[in-house]
């Protein structure tokens, strides 16, 4: 690619995240019911983990797994949505129409959904830590950064392979990416360790990257792992990545030539 | 012959509900460089078919689409480069502004925002749209106005073939005359080409160098309207459309 496409591409990817940080200014009310649905549901599991006993150990193991599920939630329903959010603002046209390659389309919007959840996350956890009188001290932030970055890119390309399914089916995918999703959240361990679980089920756990990356921040943040420590996490959360990611890509460039041949590609109404 | 657009032998059929409906069977024509071409035809004709197409959103079956040389297939990059369109609906981010649609727009097609800025407010300026108004939600809008704003979208990527489907549908008798004008206006300066979809013949005649008319998927007449009103021994438009159809435009409609 040359350097005035790839800057062309650059300014593309560029203009998709800053329009989605638009709409999320233009439509700050639902921002602040999702918000506050999602601060109540993690105070809720904080005091679940408070009722078990064993005091800030539980208390986080739940609190993590409320936030984290949080973060993972937005990265894979921004991504996997927006096919059909563009859909039904009635724009999906327009933007399939531009000369932006799919890779930055998708780029673009998992930067914003990247930054985004880290930035909900991050406020999420200072609103509701004080109320637990949570004790961060043995938390090693260096590795608890890694876990997040290397679980973005692999939940990033489960989000991609989620957008297809929008893309080929406009009237069932979005249901479809919503079973997904629950399903992910029934056996990733969220709010338990998956060990608990019938053996098919705790099988089906280890092709989650939600699993690893839920063990591998429970154990920075309780135990003050180093990165080192969970390498048995990170290394298959980074492989998923790896395969997800071209997959993903790869996945939905087949949906859009799906679409395009059954005249799927166009606006809802 | 400079031709923009060569249109060659194109059918397109869509399944729905179990069934094979044939939204075009055989389509051919062509569009020279810098004219405005109508494609007149009632509902479910085949226009906007056609126009997606050539949009590069919809895959034919068989046949060849090229414009400015181009496959419209094979090199579908390069021939996004050279289009953009204005469709029946304003296709917007109703809640965003009209800058804040624009700048996304231009930057969509590789324009960085703080070079396109001053080309969108010159723009939207252009077309009628009060500064006061640049960075009001598009909801509060009224369709005429809307109409103008997606009419700045698809000029501010300097398209030389522009693809116009039903851009006046809807339209109060006031807003349509501005947006038909405007687009002679916008042609005029730009210097583009034209593809007009439309079942309004007075709009056909007044904007069209050349028209077809579209029916059942089929071209079924094509010239210039002055031509065609000659060779039917026509008045307007829409008699020769009565005599090529059987049926007047607005019946052929309700048969749809």
């Amino acid at each position: 690619m040359s350097e005035g496409n790839a800057l062309k591409e650059f300014y593309a990817g560029l203009a998709v995240m800053i329009r989605n940080f638009d709409l999320v200014k233009r439509y700050w009310k639902w921002e602040v019911v999702f918000f506050a649905y999602t601060i109540a549901n993690t105070v809720t599991m904080g005091f679940v983990g408070k009722s078990m006993g064993g005091g800030n150990r539980t208390i986080l193991y739940m609190i993590i797994g409320a936030t984290m599920w949080s973060y993972l939630s937005v990265l894979f329903e921004v991504l996997a949505e927006t096919v059909a959010w563009e859909r039904w603002e009635g724009t999906i046209e327009y933007t399939f129409m531009s000369p932006m390659k799919r890779i930055t389309h998708l780029v673009g919007t998992c930067s914003f959904a990247i930054v985004y959840g880290m930035l909900r996350t991050f406020l999420m956890f200072i609103i509701v830590a004080p109320l637990f009188g949570i004790n961060l001290a043995s938390m090693n932030m260096l590795a608890t950064l890694v876990v997040l970055i290397v679980a973005s890119i692999s939940f990033t390309g489960f989000g991609m392979m989620g957008a297809v399914l929008p893309l080929i089916s406009p009237e069932k995918g979005v249901q479809v990416v919503h079973i997904f999703q629950a399903f992910i959240l029934m056996v990733s361990g969220v709010y338990y360790s998956v060990s608990v679980m019938p053996k098919w089920m705790e099988t089906l756990s280890y092709f989650s990257p939600a699993t690893y990356a839920l063990e591998a921040m429970r154990e920075t943040v309780l135990n003050g792992e180093g990165v080192g420590a969970i390498m048995d996490k990170l290394v298959p959360m980074a492989l998923m990545g790896v395969i997800l990611l071209p997959l993903g890509l790869l996945i939905f460039k087949w949906g859009e030539i799906f679409s395009k041949r059954r005249g799927f590609l166009k606006r809802n109404g | 012959m400079n031709y923009a657009v060569k249109v060659h032998d194109i059918k397109k059929n869509f399944k729905k509900s179990g069934k094979i409906i044939k939204a075009l069977k055989g389509v051919s024509f062509e569009i020279e460089r810098g004219e405005i071409y109508g494609l007149l035809g009632p509902n479910g004709s085949g226009k906007s078919t056609l126009i997606r197409l050539m949009s590069t959103l919809l895959y034919p079956d068989c046949g060849k689409i090229e414009i400015f040389d181009h496959d419209v297939l094979k090199e579908e990059k390069i021939v996004k480069r050279m289009i953009n369109r204005v469709s029946v609906e304003a296709s917007f981010f109703m809640k965003l502004s009209a800058i804040e649609n624009l700048r996304y727009a231009c930057g969509i097609y590789g324009f960085p925002f703080g070079k396109s800025k001053e080309r969108i407010l010159r723009m939207l300026e252009q077309v009628g749209i009060p500064k006061s108004r640049f960075n009001d939600p598009l909801e509060n809008f009224s369709r005429g106005m809307q109409q103008k704003v997606a009419i700045s979208r698809a000029f501010l990527t300097s398209p030389i073939l522009m693809l116009l489907d039903e851009p006046t549908t809807g339209l109060d008798p006031k807003a349509k005359r501005e947006v038909q004008s405007m687009v002679k206006d916008v042609v005029r300066e730009h210097d583009a080409t034209i593809l007009l979809t439309t079942h309004d013949m007075e709009e056909a005649e007044k904007l069209c160098d050349r028209i077809s008319i579209i029916h059942h998927g089929k071209i079924v007449a094509e010239g210039i309207p002055v031509k065609l009103k000659e060779e039917y021994s026509a008045k307007t438009l829409e008699d020769v459309f009565l005599e090529v159809i059987g049926v007047k435009i607005e019946e052929a409609d309700e048969n749809e």
